[in-house]
């Protein structure tokens, strides 16, 4: 493990490589790229009709009843604009249950993609700026625990969690939600190149504790890389599904990934009412606030995404 | 793309689940404790009811909604929290985690006829000998009575039943001069004819069913499990299962069945544009058809399934559920009394009220029963068929003490006959091989 810091060390070396090279590369590039453009641009188009075809028809089929769903053409709109109809209903149906779910999710992205945001902010920001003994088997083990994919864990999360009378609880979601070590990695990365060390040092002259210098000048330098995380964070809670789906068994507790398949199962059961309008339209419903998400916080995002791959 | 993953890690957890509990169940049953060996009189009943408390009853059938609302205001100091912790197999895979975790464990789980010897070899479920339920013999159809059986045990009431009949789409068999097929053969035929004259439409859709496919060697005869105790046989080469694949090879030969996967959003849109013209199944069908299927109202019918031989009476079970009682649930006379109500009292009539398929000889033979006209059906007497179809199922049958396991690698082996050049009978071979080689890892003598 311990040539693992000289390999990201000299990744960051490799980054900074072709910018002191700087003018040839830029020629080149630019000679290329007035060759390429086109491709380039079919290229992004096809991918942008890829990407977004699914949502379209997400978006057209839930205008549709039930009926209009199966005996009309799924690009198309059917003679029936019922999305208001089905919104209304999707809010009503089993009690209105699909508002708690909603809910259910918004309080785990809320705690749990929060602070693990705030965990990894706090323990990355450490990692990059502290030394101490032992910070080469911390690394390890959180890029260990960055390759362990949460799925393989969920199981003996759930045995774990069922000894300690906590399943069937929010906490269930909530607390494992909370360890983000693939956040806690790029927050280290980011603090690494996003802090200077000359500032640390002239706010520790100036007689600032460590607690003050880190809200007063390092948070608003890692704003960019906490906002990244974060995003990561909110997806990967929001879209959770098979760690609610071994956890949970209350229906009043379910996020709305576990609600929605729930509904969707219906369809498969002796006497089951088949509401696919419905699933539809929650899954739009679903994806909304995601969305929002990106488009506000969009200009973090790149910039996080860029982060530690270039150094001034 | 994520879907299929998803589905594979499930398939994958459901499977050390399902390991896990049979490898409970062979190593001895700690959990049945003192309530299996004390008998449980019905004036106990009564007083657990009387004093009240909380059950937690896992199940997806619709209609226990109102059974639970007439329930609690029958008796109004129980509460019952009615949970519907997941269909089928997802939910079995959280049942045997509670119970392997032994906490969260409900009192009352549904649990599906094919499914209910798995829990019962693992003693997961509580015997209700011990509380009368011997007492119940000749309440329940045949098929479903055997059904929750284990020797002489019963490891609970029965739900529902699904006698098996021929749905078909009655517009299409008009449109194409079809006539409804009284065996098996002029169902082939049938076939041929529909195809022919438009080749958009299909008899039927099959894409590889475990519950079908046993539904249908049931039905001819077929016994390829013979379980006693932790004895298993596994045959598929028995006449009444060569009888089914001698025929049924001959639809999937002649590309005669629609490559849809039945509960999928395009069976449903096949059953209601008329490109599956008819369907092969349990008796609890019209709700699913009335609620999912609008767009087929007044074009369905039901007639008795085809038969082997001209003039034969045979049919076979299709799904169906019974409610179980977990050995680990803190208060079993109360959740037998309620069992009790759902499967055998009032609730019985509640649930047929909504649209179910009981499974108790005294509603399927109630005139108002069977003289119901569904509009759906074009004012058919539904009923009548359906419940002549549950006095005729074939007795003997048995599923595998680890058939959720088996049917979970179905299409992996007999699926293939569907899609390549493997043939149907192989198909059940290499099932069989499969099947086998689990049994005997988890320490079944096989046969």
């Amino acid at each position: 493990m311990a040539t693992s810091t000289p390999i990201a060390d000299r990744a960051h070396r490799r980054g900074r490589g072709p910018a002191s090279r700087g003018p040839l590369v830029i020629r080149r590039g630019r000679a290329a790229r007035e060759g390429r453009s086109v491709t380039l641009t079919a290229l992004t188009a096809i991918m942008l009709v890829y990407t977004l075809l699914p949502l379209a028809w997400l978006v057209i089929n839930a205008t549709k009843t039930q009926e209009g769903l199966l005996n009309s053409f799924g690009l198309w709109f059917a003679g029936d604009f019922a999305l208001l109809d089905n919104i209304g209903t999707t809010f009503t149906y089993n009690g209105g249950i699909f508002t708690r779910w909603l809910l259910n999710t918004l309080l785990y992205v809320t705690i749990g993609a929060g602070g693990a945001t705030l965990l990894a902010t706090l323990a990355g920001y450490g990692l990059a700026k502290f030394d101490f003994p032992g910070k080469k088997g911390v690394f390890a083990v959180v890029i260990g625990a960055v390759a362990v994919p949460g799925t393989a864990l969920a199981v003996p999360t759930f045995l774990m969690f069922a000894n300690l009378g906590l399943t069937n609880t929010p906490w269930a979601i909530i607390i494992p939600s909370l360890v983000s070590p693939f956040g806690l990695y790029l927050m280290w990365t980011f603090a690494t190149d996003a802090v200077p060390k000359e500032i640390l040092e002239s706010a520790r002259v100036d007689g600032s504790g460590e607690f003050r210098t880190f809200f007063r000048i390092s948070l608003p330098l890692l704003a960019p890389g906490t906002v990244t995380v974060l995003l990561f964070n909110v997806v990967a809670t929001w879209n959770n599904y098979f760690l609610p789906l071994i956890m949970l068994k209350d229906p009043d507790w379910y996020p709305l990934t576990i609600g929605l398949n729930a509904w969707n199962q219906q369809a498969g059961t002796a006497g089951g009412e088949a509401v696919f309008n419905l699933v539809i339209t929650g899954s739009l419903l679903t994806i909304i606030p995601l969305i929002a998400a990106f488009l506000l916080l969009q200009r973090y995002w790149q910039s996080g995404l860029a982060a530690g791959s270039v150094k001034e | 793309m994520t879907m299929t993953r998803r589905r594979a890690l499930l398939l994958g957890a459901a499977l050390t689940l399902s390991l896990t509990a049979a490898a409970c169940g062979s190593s001895g049953d700690a959990g049945s404790g003192t309530a299996a060996s004390s008998t449980v009189s019905d004036a106990d009943l009564q007083k657990a009811l009387d004093t009240g408390g909380t059950l937690t009853v896992w199940a997806w059938e619709p209609t226990l909604k109102d059974v639970v609302a007439g329930f609690q205001a029958k008796y109004p100091k129980v509460k019952v929290n009615l949970v519907n912790a997941g269909t089928g197999n997802d939910q079995y895979t959280a049942l045997q985690n509670a119970i392997k975790a032994g906490s969260g464990v409900p009192d009352v789980a549904q649990v599906e006829y094919y499914a209910l010897p798995q829990f019962a070899l693992a003693k997961s479920v509580a015997d209700l000998n011990a509380f009368g339920a011997g007492k119940l013999n000749g309440t329940f159809t045949p098929g479903p009575w055997n059904a929750v059986h284990v020797g002489e045990s019963v490891y609970g009431l029965p739900m529902d039943s699904g006698p098996m009949a021929l749905f078909y789409n009655k517009d299409v068999f008009d449109k194409y001069g079809l006539t409804v097929p009284a065996t098996w053969d002029e169902y082939v035929a049938a076939a041929e004819k529909l195809h022919k004259a438009d080749p958009k439409a299909y008899i039927a859709n099959d894409t590889g069913d475990a519950g079908f496919t046993t539904s249908m060697i049931w039905q001819a005869g077929g016994k390829p499990y013979t379980v006693a105790g932790t004895d298993v046989g596994v045959n598929f080469g028995d006449d009444g299962t060569r009888k089914f694949t001698a025929t049924w090879q001959k639809l999937i030969d002649g590309k005669l069945l629609a490559p849809v996967t039945s509960w999928s959003d395009a069976w449903y849109k096949g059953l209601g544009d008329g490109s599956i013209a008819t369907l092969v199944i349990g008796a609890w069908m019209p709700a699913n058809l009335e609620s999912g299927v609008k767009t087929g109202s007044g074009k369905w019918r039901v007639a008795p399934m085809p038969q082997w031989e001209a003039g034969g009476k045979a049919t076979a079970e299709n799904g169906g559920s019974s409610l179980a009682i977990p050995e680990a649930g803190a208060n079993k006379a109360l959740a037998y009394a309620f069992v009790k109500y759902a499967n055998v009292d009032e609730g019985v009539k509640t649930r047929v009220d909504g649209g179910a398929f009981p499974a108790t000889t005294a509603q399927l033979q109630d005139t108002a029963f069977q003289n119901k006209e569904f509009p759906y059906f074009g004012g058919q007497k539904v009923n009548e068929v359906l419940a002549q179809s549950a006095a005729q199922v074939v007795t003997g049958w048995s599923y595998l003490p680890f058939q959720v396991y088996a049917n979970s690698v179905f299409n992996d082996t007999v699926g293939k006959a569907y899609t390549s050049a493997t043939t149907l009978q192989d198909g059940l071979k290499a099932w069989q091989d499969a099947s086998v080689k689990y049994g005997q890892e988890q320490g079944f003598t096989i046969k």
